[in-house]
């Protein structure tokens, strides 16, 4: 039986042939430095974070250092109210942030995509925030909310609201203005992906539905949308990961302030590992922080059928 | 709205599509949005987006006290004064370094590993391209301590080789499926032309696809250096020693003070952006081909 599959078998293709005249081993040594390195810094380091999760770890106190079983995690889940705070603080910052920058991307990606005068110039200045870096977004946004010589004052000169008033050490008003931040920064990342796919929407659909009479609004709900599926979901989920990870804005914003009112987990972890050393614990919280975002892309690939359309 | 227009300029209605009558225009659905339904909402926008980057001009150019709203008496006090007295220098140069070591590092590691994912099968492919979409998920922000260890453990803390290394790590993954989606969209028969022209597979693929690859290279190459160029943990936990520092680290150093100069963190934010803009006028074009090219979808 296998002989005669052998013998039904064509000999192998000239395509293939004339590519095994290179070594057989090439395709490996052409991953190899990718793999090492991958294997050296990520794989063993978050293999080393589920060990750690499972140790009292601490430099400054090496007295108590061994094996703590599921202490750490005990403690984070019944002990340890500050966890829940970033927790609920990350989730708030992840919706309300992707979700917003969602909705202005595609809406700005639609627009830019029209023609019109000064499409160029209009293009390169709405996207120019994406390049600036998480730390000069601070920067810039510090000297705005400056009480002294930020925007508010010369509002307050305008009759618009108070003097002295400074947006991120109010625990009322610094939440929306850290999204705003970080709004300013994020809304040319989606609105760069959607214009990318937008350019490959047959215009013959358009005509085509421009013929049977349909409207603008359901042009885009029946074509421009459904075609942008894909490229919405994953860099929606692969946004959301950013945002939930991403300490860089935050860290030199607020500093996770006042009062504890802006800390994410990932910021929390930072503070438990530099701060107090407590690398045991800042690892098991780690691993609590991977599982979740485990779990959240799949719930969110599964709900949102990703790709299930195609074929 | 716009299609009530086109009906009244059209006699027929448009549901009609043998109408003789009726233009046929390539492109004509884009032509007939109204010029306030772009000009408006863009306008409004980019008073949003272009105010905080007037505002931290302002603040670079204009005396330090000074209230004005126009930078004006100019000044470049604030520039000298944080490229030398704050280090911006070295820390320019430092930036610098690791921005292009890292663009040249990730480049070359996810050519030859792209290469190898889009025109080979091979046993652990599947494995391997798992791993790559798994790896987008894990955060350097959370790995900054056994990424300590390692580094101290090989004796590169306050060696700007641990960021390069670490910067390149975490940009391979993306950069790799990018650069073997466009090495896919290169027919393998040009490729094969060369060979029985006598080139072998270097030659073929330095001559015939690398040129084609233009495009993708330098949004990926760009993408590299713009991030390691912004990127501050890893710089701020690997490096100790102020003369290794790079520029995010010296702006937070900067607005972390007891009582920020802000004319010097403004001055210090312009020679922060100012490469990253000089990247982008350059590329900007060769972005949207290469992402529409490469697209993320894989």
């Amino acid at each position: 039986m296998a002989q005669a599959a052998a013998v039904a078998k064509p000999p192998a293709p000239p395509r293939r042939r004339r590519a095994s005249a290179t070594p057989r081993r090439l395709p490996y040594l052409l991953i190899a430095p990718a793999a090492l390195l991958m294997l050296g810094f990520i794989a063993y380091p978050v293999i080393s974070v589920f060990y750690y999760s499972l140790q009292n770890y601490n430099p400054t106190k090496p007295w108590r250092n061994g094996f703590a079983g599921f202490d750490n995690f005990v403690h984070a889940f019944t002990d340890d109210p500050v966890f829940w705070d970033t927790l609920t603080f990350s989730a708030k910052w992840v919706v309300v942030e992707v979700g917003l920058q969602l909705l202005f991307g595609l809406a700005l990606a639609l627009i830019v995509n029209q023609t019109f005068v000064g499409r160029g110039l209009g293009r390169a200045m709405v996207f120019s925030p994406w390049a600036v870096s998480g730390v000069l977004t601070s920067a810039i946004w510090v000297l705005l909310y400056n009480s002294q010589t930020g925007i508010t004052r010369y509002l307050a000169d305008m009759g618009i609201g108070s003097y002295g008033t400074s947006w991120l050490s109010d625990t009322s008003t610094v939440f929306p203005a850290a999204v705003v931040a970080d709004l300013w920064r994020g809304v040319p990342f989606f609105a760069i992906l959607i214009l990318a796919d937008l350019q490959s929407v047959s215009k013959d659909l358009y005509e085509a539905a421009e013929v049977d009479g349909a409207s603008r609004v359901k042009q885009f709900w029946h074509i421009t949308l459904p075609h942008l599926k894909d490229a919405i979901i994953l860099s929606t989920l692969l946004r959301a990961v950013w945002e939930f990870n991403n300490v860089d804005l935050l860290y030199t914003l607020t500093g996770g302030g006042p009062a504890g009112e802006t800390t994410t987990l990932p910021l929390y972890i930072a503070n438990t590992s530099v701060d107090a050393h407590n690398f045991g614990y800042a690892s098991a919280l780690t691993a609590v922080a991977f599982v979740i975002l485990l779990f959240c892309s799949m719930v969110y690939l599964r709900l949102s059928k990703f790709g299930g359309t195609d074929k | 709205m716009i299609t009530k227009e086109a009906t009244k300029a059209a006699p027929a209605p448009a549901h009609v599509t043998a109408d003789p009558t009726r233009p046929l225009k390539a492109g004509r659905n884009w032509d007939e949005v109204p010029r306030r339904h772009i000009y408006l909402p863009l306008s409004i926008y980019l008073v949003f987006t272009l105010i905080p980057f007037y505002w931290i001009l302002l603040f670079a150019l204009r005396p330090a006290g000074s209230t004005s709203l126009v930078p004006w008496p100019m000044t470049f006090d604030h520039f000298e004064k944080v490229w030398t007295d704050r280090s911006f220098g070295t820390y320019f140069q430092n930036s610098v370094l690791v921005g292009v070591a890292t663009l040249l590092m990730t480049t070359l590691v996810a050519l030859a590993g792209g290469y190898a994912l889009a025109r080979f099968d091979f046993r652990v492919k599947k494995a391997f391209m798992l791993a790559l979409l798994c790896s987008q998920f894990v955060p350097g922000a959370l790995l900054l301590v056994p990424l300590f260890e390692i580094f101290a453990e090989l004796k590169m803390i306050n060696s700007l080789g641990s960021v390069i290394i670490a910067e390149t790590v975490f940009q391979l993954p993306l950069s790799m499926i990018l650069i073997s989606n466009f090495i896919k969209n290169v027919p393998y028969s040009l490729e094969e032309a060369a060979w029985v022209d006598g080139c072998n597979r270097l030659t073929a693929f330095r001559i015939v696809v690398l040129p084609l690859l233009r495009p993708g290279l330098i949004a990926v190459g760009s993408f590299a250096f713009v991030h390691s160029w912004n990127h501050f943990l890893f710089a701020l936990m690997f490096l100790n020693n102020q003369s290794k520092q790079t520029i995010p680290v010296g702006l937070n150093t900067l607005m972390s003070a007891d009582s920020v100069d802000l004319g010097a963190l403004a001055a210090g934010g312009i020679i922060a952006a100012v490469p990253v803009v000089i990247v982008f006028a350059f590329i900007q074009k060769w972005l949207i081909t290469g992402f529409s090219a490469g697209a993320v979808k894989g």
